[in-house]
């Protein structure tokens, strides 16, 4: 069997099994107090995880790139109450025109100028 | 069709071309390890999670063995265990059911779908995922079957799913007590362990800042 196919298989019983976890744990009987409400309560935690590692994560090292000036539009927008729409082009089109202000600098040699400047 | 089903599709509206962008990258990264169509359109089929789907073709891109990329995408699934524990409520039957209802688990959904004393709505959960897998095995095939050249990082479709994440952290902030306090403290472990753990460990440790958070709301 190829790597591709076995690794599909493998994968498809792990995360059955992962997902299936807590609904087949939880489903039917109450959670002790403590429990339900550290669950309850870890939700912003989690989402928060999400938001980290989605705009600061890359081949698991910290970095500072166009992503993170995106979601600072994003919070901008969400400051000004701007609607989920806006705050989604907000974060889609900074990223966008800084890499394409990169992309073009980096073809035109400006960097390299740049850095000879300084 | 179901009033609150419907709604639920509505809710993942913002994020439908998003998802299905997403999937054609996915595809696109599984043709170029020499994938065939039919293996990246069974994945997001039967493991249907991109998280983990693009971090073990990452392994394998990256000339990683089929341990180490199974590894990788396991990690990268780990959060669906406090996930599956939230969802739990909104899922009906017997166990068998359970487990098969638990599949349609996936971050935005739950986040979603979930108010700000805990409760999950079955119909904003089973919708939000309905519409999302549509667009994300109808992606996948779009990319496996037809070369875009792009992973659509050009109009920074990367930053959507966080964008929306902290749009959601701000407008309906969840969950028990303290929600912005419990939230930098998640934020603050992801920073620290993302340079430190494998991909994937972060977001599940980050759930360790409800403790911040689970004094009973006044």
């Amino acid at each position: 069997m190829s790597t591709a196919w076995t690794l599909i298989g493998a994968l498809a019983v792990i995360n059955f099994t992962i997902k299936a976890a807590g609904p087949v744990i939880a489903g039917r009987r109450e959670l002790p107090d403590l429990a339900q409400r550290f669950i309850t309560a870890s939700v912003p935690a989690l989402v928060a995880g999400l938001i980290v590692t989605g705009t600061f994560a890359s081949d698991g090292k910290l970095v500072l790139d166009e992503r993170a000036a995106g979601i600072g539009a994003a919070a901008l927008a969400l400051v000004l109450r701007a609607p989920l729409l806006v705050v989604l082009v907000a974060a889609a089109g900074t990223t966008a025109l800084l890499r394409a202000a990169r992309a073009s600098c980096t073809a035109h040699g400006l960097s390299e100028r740049l850095r000879a400047l300084v | 069709m179901d009033a609150t089903l419907r709604d639920g599709m509505r809710a993942a509206l913002p994020l439908l071309l998003p998802t299905l962008l997403i999937g054609v990258s996915f595809g696109v990264a599984a043709r170029s390890l020499g994938w065939g169509v039919a293996e990246p359109i069974v994945m997001s089929i039967v493991v249907f999670s991109g998280s983990a789907q693009f971090a073990s073709t990452g392994v394998l891109a990256a000339g990683g063995g089929l341990g180490a990329a199974i590894g990788a995408a396991t990690l990268a699934n780990l959060r669906f265990l406090p996930l599956g524990l939230l969802t739990a409520p909104a899922t009906r039957g017997n166990a068998v059911q359970r487990a098969f209802e638990g599949q349609l688990t996936v971050d935005a959904s739950v986040i979603l779908a979930t108010d700000e004393h805990g409760n999950v709505s079955r119909g904003l959960f089973i919708g939000a995922t309905i519409a999302q897998a549509a667009c994300w095995i109808g992606g996948t095939a779009l990319g496996a079957a037809v070369d875009l050249g792009s992973d659509g990082s050009e109009i920074g479709i990367d930053v959507i799913f966080p964008a929306f994440f902290l749009y959601l952290l701000f407008a309906e902030a969840h969950g028990g007590a303290h929600p912005y306090r419990v939230a930098a403290g998640g934020a603050l472990i992801a920073f620290v362990l993302i340079p430190l753990t494998p991909a994937g460990i972060p977001v599940v440790a980050a759930t360790l800042a409800a403790v911040l958070g689970m004094g009973r709301r006044r």
